[in-house]
């Protein structure tokens, strides 16, 4: 399977990747959250590009953002310091967390990207007034992205560009769906990989790949057998760029079989309408996918969404990976873990920075927990 | 010299009690309570008969009864993360358990959270929505990044309208648009006292400090609205006039005067107070207390309630550290400070992320240094004393050195 070998490379090392799409003179645009419509980047000819943060230790950051900081903001930041984002042209933050909303002004007034804007997601997505705004905020962005490339982009541009789109996320659902069925087809540490390299990769190649990689997969579930004897194990959270916690999962017999992951599937999942008006659709994409805890859509939604997925998946566990100091994921965990223990459902709470390698402790935690359930 | 206290602070508790009192109460006199934000809008609710109450607040007065690290440690026990806000945890520890300086907060009828301070608020708004079981508004006021924008203006003034029509569901009355114009007033009245009162302080010596500001701010935050804020702040004024008049300073030999930035540290402010007294430095103003006067330029007085909702969006707090470090290079000139005291707060990421670029930005622009105090607001196990005591040495000498030299 070389589309693997292609995802593992890009995932490995996005700035790599990065520099090759400069050298192939693609104008890159950076985002950071699953809010920022890639569609819309797309038809503006633009190549989006997710940045994941960075593994080293912080030294550049630290004269702009505190120790109390999630690692998230701090990482790119030192990236961007460092010089690490030549090949990007510019940035777009969404409106997503207090920190994020920080680091946007910092990036902005430190001149870190020529082109520099925020997309003014609202943080209420229920309501008639809130979708209204959706939709100006996306008009906005779009005249933006057209304003800097100096031209429009077409109705015929944007619905090939969704549906593209559509296309990788039926690909990966079809990909994540065989692997919580046959979970011996594609390793954990593979589908991190995928997960994303799906982020980061030029959409038409993505597109392609991923379709031959579902063929392949599905032709390989003809002789594999069901799963019958690992522990099933959804994540939920919301950023992760640990690949060494799906291999300490598989170590200790655990298989990944859904989650509810910003840089999983929570990011990936649902649709965008084909037949209506694209900014409309994207807008409703938005408000009806699974809720970012940044956002607000009613009280219970999260926690039933949980133990919605647990189900479907047949899991016996739930392991929370979270990054410290992240608030809205911090609010939401008592709540969650309360729904889970009424439904009988064990869990494991992982606190991570992305600066530090999960080994050591974090092992024996899930090693502990698989033993348990 | 002794300075003797202002007067108005015995009436500042005989207020506060009373209205805790009020609110404590309502159901028997047949009053809705709301818990609100403290950068919300309380003057809808104030002409509805509505009795807000302010988590906040409540946080503020744990911090001050130094309950904060008891609070914080429950409501660990209860799965919350030990760096999510101090206020938050405090109050939500609180609910359960009754805890704190009174007891736990009157049970709320509804709940009315503004996020134009932060996105802690929504989550911490859900949680007691959840364990209330009453219901929540959120006010979504976006973030100005750089402008307020059209689309902003339009969806801010369509949930003014929802914030209505919640308040009439829930009250079962219909919304008095001229009561609104009468709260609308005393509103502006007592943001004109309370800013007129702040803006004493740039005589010298300063007649009042910021840890005076963070006492008589609480009707500021609390009663705007209502017709007692504003004769407690006439007084107040008075008294701090009289102050100048007669050339009586908050400390009695005020030789650097600071600025303060970021919320108090409540459970230390006696402390810090007397600390920097005792070096003659005086925090004569702080961008925290006027928080609650700076919408004050967008407000308009004949089309109160939809100026409102460009007031509340464009607060201190929801607008990028650029235009945060304009304001505090107005306030850097009008209080002519010598230096900044930065808190850099655990509690508080939107009002601390960014304090690092404030600093470089004073630096640059008017050449005055700043302090970093690194602690929290309500959580006294992030408040390292002989560190901090060392700091602001250190900090006092540099800027005597400096004035030697200068």
């Amino acid at each position: 399977m070389e589309g693997l070998e292609r995802l593992r490379k890009v995932a490995e090392d996005p700035l790599a990747y990065g520099r090759t799409l400069k050298e192939r003179r693609k104008t890159v645009l950076g985002y950071l959250c699953s809010y920022v419509p890639g569609e819309l980047i797309a038809a503006a000819g633009l190549h989006p590009f997710r940045l994941y943060g960075t593994r080293r230790n912080i030294r550049l950051a630290d004269a702009h953002l505190q120790g109390y900081c999630c690692s998230l903001a701090r990482g790119v930041l030192e990236e961007a310091l460092a010089g690490d984002f030549s090949f990007l042209s510019g940035v777009v933050f969404a409106h997503t967390c207090d920190t994020m909303q920080r680091l946007s002004d910092i990036w902005r007034i430190g001149g870190l990207s020529a082109f520099h804007t925020d997309l003014m997601v609202p943080v209420r997505l229920d309501g008639a007034s809130s979708r209204q705004y959706l939709i100006e905020v996306l008009s906005r962005f779009k005249g933006e992205l057209e304003k800097w490339q100096g031209r429009s982009i077409g109705d015929g541009e944007l619905r090939a560009a969704i549906g593209l789109e559509n296309d990788i996320r039926r690909r990966l659902g079809e990909i994540y769906d065989l692997k919580s069925r046959f979970p011996g087809i594609i390793s954990g540490g593979d589908l991190f990989s995928l997960s994303k390299a799906a982020q980061l990769l030029a959409r038409n190649e993505l597109s392609s790949l991923l379709a031959r990689l579902a063929a392949e997969l599905k032709e390989k579930t003809k002789s594999a057998l069901p799963d019958g004897k690992s522990k099933r194990l959804v994540l939920a959270g919301g950023f992760c760029d640990q690949p060494e916690i799906w291999d300490a999962i598989a170590e200790a017999g655990g298989e990944v079989v859904g989650d509810d992951l910003c840089t999983g599937c929570r990011g990936v999942s649902t649709l965008v309408d084909e037949q209506g008006d694209p900014l409309e659709a994207l807008a409703d994409r938005y408000l009806g996918r699974p809720i970012c805890p940044a956002k607000h859509r009613g009280l219970t939604g999260r926690g039933e969404d949980l133990l919605t997925l647990v189900r479907e998946k047949e899991a016996s566990g739930v392991i929370f990976l979270q990054l410290k100091f992240c608030d809205p994921h911090g609010f939401d965990y008592p709540c969650l873990l309360d729904c889970l223990k009424k439904a009988g459902i064990p869990s494991l709470l992982l606190e991570l920075d992305c600066q530090s390698q999960a080994e050591g402790q974090i092992k024996t935690r899930i090693e502990a927990f698989l033993e348990m359930i | 010299m002794e300075i003797p206290k202002f007067k108005a602070s015995g009436k500042m508790k005989e207020i506060m009690t009373t209205y805790y009192i009020e609110a404590k109460t309502a159901r028997e006199a047949g009053k809705k309570v709301a818990w609100i934000t403290s950068g919300g809008p309380v003057e809808p609710l104030i002409a509805m008969d509505v009795i807000p109450v302010y988590p906040e607040n409540h946080g503020a007065m744990i911090g001050a009864a130094k309950m904060g690290v008891d609070l914080c440690e429950k409501a660990e026990a209860m799965g919350y993360a030990p760096d999510l806000c101090s206020y938050a945890r405090a109050d939500i520890a609180c609910a359960p358990t009754s805890g704190g300086p009174i007891g736990g907060l009157p049970a709320p009828d509804m709940l009315i959270c503004c996020n134009n301070i932060c996105g802690t608020v929504l989550k911490w708004y859900e949680i007691q929505a959840r364990y209330f079981q009453v219901p929540l508004f959120i006010l979504d006021t976006p973030f100005t990044h750089k402008t307020y924008t059209p689309e902003a203006k339009s969806y801010v003034l369509a949930q003014f309208a929802e914030l209505i029509e919640f308040l009439e569901s829930h009250t079962k009355k219909k919304f008095d648009y001229d009561r609104i114009g009468e709260v609308g007033r005393y509103s502006l009245e007592a943001q004109r006292l309370w800013q007129e009162v702040l803006d004493a302080s740039a005589n010298r010596p300063a007649p009042m400090s910021a840890f005076d500001a963070f006492f008589h701010l609480a009707l500021i935050v609390t009663l705007r609205g209502t017709a007692k804020a504003v004769e407690y702040y006439r007084i107040l004024l008075d008294e701090v006039k009289d102050r100048v008049a007669r050339g009586i300073g908050a400390i009695p030999s005020e030789r650097y005067r600071l600025l303060w930035d970021n919320l108090p540290v409540w459970y230390k402010t006696r402390w810090l107070s007397d600390k920097f007294a005792s070096l003659g430095a005086c925090l004569v103003a702080d961008t925290y207390t006027s928080a609650w006067c700076g919408s004050l330029a967008y407000i308009r007085e004949d089309n109160f309630l939809e100026s409102l909702a460009e007031g509340y969006t464009r607060i201190y707090l929801n607008i990028g550290i650029d235009q945060m470090a304009r304001e505090v290079i107005k306030m850097a000139d009008k209080y002519a400070i010598d230096g900044l005291v930065i808190h850099s707060n655990r509690s508080c990421k939107p009002y601390s992320f960014g304090q690092y670029d404030l600093k470089r930005i004073l630096g640059e622009e008017r050449g005055i240094p700043s302090l970093i105090i690194e602690a929290d607001m309500v959580d006294e196990r992030q408040f390292s004393q002989a560190q901090i005591e060392t700091r602001i040495e250190a900090f006092i000498e540099m800027l005597a050195a400096a004035r030697q030299t200068g």
